[in-house]
């Protein structure tokens, strides 16, 4: 049987003909059955190293999956990994199963036909998701159009100990006045680091008298104008940052050091939940609180994507079906595991879920949903890039 | 029985394979010629890009001055303390305690240190606020400093115990002791006399391993990540980061920065050789003018000192981390945590056996595939009566000498268009070509220093060559052979690149998870990592010490070999 289908395998030339179908879920979940998947997501968190072992526990219980986190320093890694794949000519059972993406690595794989799918629109799980959330459709902007699933929220929330900096500051000239009174006790993760693309992001939008303008791709015609405030407010700002802008902290990770160090007393993070799985993990300060800008702050959602060349493609898609399934949704919300937001409607729930995620205790350094308040739109990828290569060039290469 | 050279043939093709096919694919996607980016050379647009860098002239300056000084710094503590100290019972003490410090990996020490002296760090905690009336901690830029002055310090606390080993290793050779008598019967004093007389005929035999000290300092990667600034960062550092942009283009313009790092390293070994021709007419004019210098107990205690210093900052450093990594809540200025908890160790605990197991696994293969051809060239050339020639030196240790970061990127392509890369054993493959080196390196001495007569009285009485070889020479040989094993193993344990690259992130090391944690940040996960990955390096240590003992212990000659 075994030997009829490799001779079947090496007859078809459509390697399309041999990736399973999301539609007939009983036949992926049979198909996933004893195979591997090689996750590569960010490996720099401890928490989320954690929940990632969890998963890998629960569908082996479930499903008889292995699945191997492999941690990432950076998530463009496994994104150069199967492009070399592509052009060695390795399309099948790449080394990149699973990729936990978004933002501009989505699009630049969306755009070279690296992705599997569409499939994300067709596990089962997607009928809890909450779809009236452009960020769930939307990556950056670019449509995502199945071909990945969501299985986190992410907000722009700025983290305060509020030993040193007791008030909340309600938007970036706030900011700035509050960093004149205290200079070199803030500072956000270099760019092209994430985070700290996401601050400068967050700078513009909140700057910005017109968001909408950052909604297409950048126009040159625009483009000064648009960052002008921007560019303004970190020329101000950036003698004022920890180490005066000389160095900057890497990560976010190693920002959260410098605030439990007590080497800062203001922090950005993109997940609501950090702070108080940070306080819970003796990584931050327990008088560290969290607030939100006057106006809303950027959000957008945390994405599974599956590689064209990957061996594992129906296990992969048990792996993405899971993680948005309420349970791992629950376990991810929790502050003493993840605190990450969840991508489910709760009115789409089944009810004993949803009374679940009601009673869920969010931590003492988390936000109330309310109080996050409306999510900001991002602005399309080719700002961040853009911004980001400008940044390089004007703060980054200074000393 | 004359062996046929298919040993030393296979040992150069798995030195030098690698490099060379690694660097064309280098230098051929710096030229332009990427078929994964949809790129067909050669164009010189990529070198054009990396011109255009703005952040270009401080890189290239900032490796090129943190390698020289990091390589100069060490080169004179070693050479100090050499001078000062070598065969006292002091320096014995200090030689026991440095000797483990070759085998704590690069970002253990790094990490260490970064919390000994950055403005939040031990140091300062341990001064406030008593002392300086700090309750925050300072806004002082003493970590990843615009100078790399950190990134310096790092380095030299690394080398220094590679070059007294190397340089202890020669010394066995020169017969440095009665060098040092005659001078000293002369009326030098010890450092002037040691300088004089020792130095010239030591450095000769050291010269590369400094060499490999300097390309290694000017391309580093995981300590200017840690300690080095970052605005902009060094080369090599910049390097890695294009080699990683989600852009692939970018990959182009990171090979023509490899090849830049390339001509760099050959540029600084040039001027290193300008300096050499320099030092020895100086050196050659002083000793003409025929000074004593018997006042010498300044430079003296400055060597010990230094050697104090690094022991002190790497100790104190791996302390604080198996601190961290067993800490509660720890604030500033708190010299030591509110509470202790096993949390960090049970949360990596599990994750870290898989990795444990790889890692000692590639070790273990790539060592005894190293030992297996280094002996077997060893035999070889002793058959023949071959000596290692100045340019095989020189091709053996070429691996070493070529940046990482150079060849590296191409020998991943290579790999995987054979479609055996991500396989354990291409990993293996990988390490091979820097533990081959170290194992040469350090069984050169022992095995040639091996009394022959002990061979030409076998052979009288009838052994063959090959018996002579297993049942005499190698038995002898233990207790050298296995310390070779125990630094091919720590060479391997402390890789980072080769892992990564060629196991396209499927093979898990310690190496690469605590590398991967680092950027994360988490002090308490870098500390378990850190010490179990230098618990790693250091277990094949002891056990080298070990089993001599234990095998030879009713030969009291062999104790010492």
């Amino acid at each position: 049987m075994k030997r009829l289908l490799s001779l079947a395998l090496a007859l078809a030339p459509l390697t399309g003909w041999a990736n399973p179908d999301p539609s007939n879920w009983g036949a992926v979940l049979q198909e996933a059955e004893g195979q591997t998947v090689y996750w590569h997501a960010w490996g720099g968190s401890t928490a989320t190293n954690d929940f990632i072992a969890w998963v890998g526990a629960r569908l082996e219980e479930d499903h008889d999956i292995t699945l191997n986190h492999v941690k990432l320093e950076n998530t463009a890694d496994a994104v150069t990994r199967v492009l070399t794949e592509k052009s060695a000519g390795q399309d099948e059972d790449g080394a990149v199963d699973l990729i936990w993406i978004n933002g501009a690595n989505f699009a630049s794989m969306k755009d070279a036909d690296l992705l599997f799918g569409p499939f994300a629109e067709a596990l089962p799980n997607w009928q809890y998701a909450n779809t009236e959330n452009s960020t769930l459709t939307h990556d950056f902007t670019v449509p995502t159009e199945g071909y990945e699933s969501p299985w986190a929220m992410a907000q722009v929330v700025f983290m305060h100990d509020t030993k040193d900096l007791p008030e909340r500051l309600g938007s970036m000239d706030a900011l700035l006045d509050w960093a004149r009174e205290h200079p070199g006790r803030f500072t956000y993760p270099q760019p092209p680091d994430f985070l700290g693309t996401t601050f400068l992001k967050q700078a513009l939008v909140d700057l910005s008298d017109d968001p909408e303008v950052l909604a297409p791709p950048v126009n040159e015609d625009n483009y000064v104008e648009v960052t002008a405030p921007l560019w303004a407010f970190l020329e101000e700002l950036t003698p004022l940052l920890w180490r005066e802008g000389r160095a900057y902290p890497p990560t976010g990770p190693r920002q959260l050091q410098l605030m439990n160090d007590d080497e800062i007393d203001l922090a950005i993070s993109f997940s609501p939940g950090e702070a108080s799985t940070a306080i819970a993990n003796y990584q931050l300060p327990e008088s560290v609180r969290t607030f939100v800008l006057d106006k809303g702050t950027i959000g957008n959602a945390s994405f599974v994507a599956i590689p064209y060349n990957s061996g594992s493609k129906a296990a992969s898609m048990v792996v993405a079906n899971f993680l948005m399934s309420p349970e791992a949704q629950l376990r991810a919300q929790d502050p003493e595991v993840l605190g990450y937001g969840t991508v489910l409607d709760m009115n789409a729930l089944p009810v004993h879920d949803r009374a679940a995620f009601r009673t869920l205790d969010l931590g003492v350094a988390t936000l109330s949903p309310e109080e996050l308040g409306a999510v900001q739109p991002e602005p399309h990828p080719s700002w961040m890039t853009r911004i980001a290569e400008d940044w390089v060039a004007r703060y980054g290469v200074g000393n | 029985m004359r062996l046929p050279p298919a040993l030393p043939a296979l040992t150069i093709l798995a030195l030098l394979g690698p490099v060379l096919a690694g660097l064309w694919g280098t230098l051929s996607a710096a030229l332009g010629h990427l078929p994964a980016a949809g790129l067909n050379g050669p164009s010189l647009i990529a070198f054009q890009a990396l011109w255009e860098w703005p952040g270009l002239a401080s890189s290239v300056r900032l490796s090129l001055g943190t390698g020289v000084l990091a390589t100069v710094i060490s080169l004179v503590v070693t050479m100090l303390l050499l001078a000062g100290w070598s065969g006292t019972r002091a320096f014995r003490a200090l030689l026991g305690v440095l000797s483990p410090l070759l085998s704590v990996p690069h970002a253990a020490a790094a990490f260490g240190l970064l919390f000994l002296i950055q403005p939040s760090g031990w140091i300062a905690r341990l001064l406030s606020p008593w002392l300086t009336g700090w309750q925050r901690p300072p806004d002082l830029l003493l970590v990843q400093d615009p100078m790399g002055v950190a990134m310096v310090l790092g380095l030299v606390v690394k080398e220094v115990p590679f070059l007294l080993l190397i340089s202890l290793a020669a010394l066995g050779q020169i017969d440095a002791s009665r060098r040092l008598q005659v001078a000293q019967a002369l009326g030098y004093g010890r450092v002037t006399a040691w300088i004089y007389s020792v130095f010239p005929a030591l450095y000769a035999r050291i010269r590369l391993p400094v060499l490999v000290v300097l390309a290694y300092s000017m391309s580093v990667v995981d300590v200017a990540v840690i300690l080095g600034p970052n605005t902009p960062p060094s080369l090599s550092v910049q390097i890695v980061r294009w080699m990683g942009d989600p852009d692939l283009t970018l990959r182009t313009v990171a090979s023509a920065a490899a090849m830049l790092q390339f001509g760099l390293v050959a540029l600084a070994i040039a001027l290193w050789f300008g300096a050499e021709v320099l030092l020895a007419q100086t050196g050659l004019r002083c000793a003409y003018r025929g000074r004593r210098g018997s006042h010498d107990r300044m430079v003296r205690a400055v060597g010990f000192v230094s050697g104090g210093v690094i022991v002190g900052a790497v100790l104190l450093g791996l302390i604080g981390l198996s601190l961290w990594s067993v800490a509660a809540r720890w604030s500033f200025p708190d010299v030591l945590p509110d509470g202790l908890s096993l949390r960090s160790w049970q949360r990596n605990g599990t994750a870290m056996l898989p990795s444990l197991a790889t890692t000692f696994t590639i070790a273990l293969a790539a060592t005894a595939a190293g030992l297996l051809l280094t002996l077997g060239c060893l035999e070889t050339e002793q058959r023949r009566q071959l000596t290692l020639t100045q340019k095989g030196l020189w091709l053996l240790y070429l691996p070493l000498l070529v940046p990482q970061t150079a060849f590296l990127p191409g020998m991943q392509t290579l790999l995987l268009n054979l479609d055996v890369d991500r396989s354990l054993g291409a990993v293996v493959l990988a390490h091979l070509v820097f533990v081959l080196p170290y194992l040469r390196l350090a069984l050169e001495g022992p095995y040639r220093t091996w009394d022959l007569r002990q061979a030409a009285v076998a052979a009288t009485m009838g052994a063959s060559d090959n018996r002579i070889f297993l049942t005499l020479r190698l038995p002898m040989l233990l207790a050298p052979i296995l310390t070779a094993c125990a630094v091919g193993m720590a060479v391997s344990v402390g890789q980072y690149l080769p892992t990564l690259l060629v196991g396209g992130g499927r093979v898990q090391t310690l190496t690469t998870e605590a590398v991967a944690l680092a950027a994360g940040g988490d002090r308490r996960a870098i500390g378990a990592y850190a010490l179990a990955q230098t618990a790693a390096a250091l277990l094949p240590f002891a056990l080298a010490l070990a089993v001599p003992m234990l095998v030879w212990r009713n030969r009291e000659g062999l104790h010492h070999a």
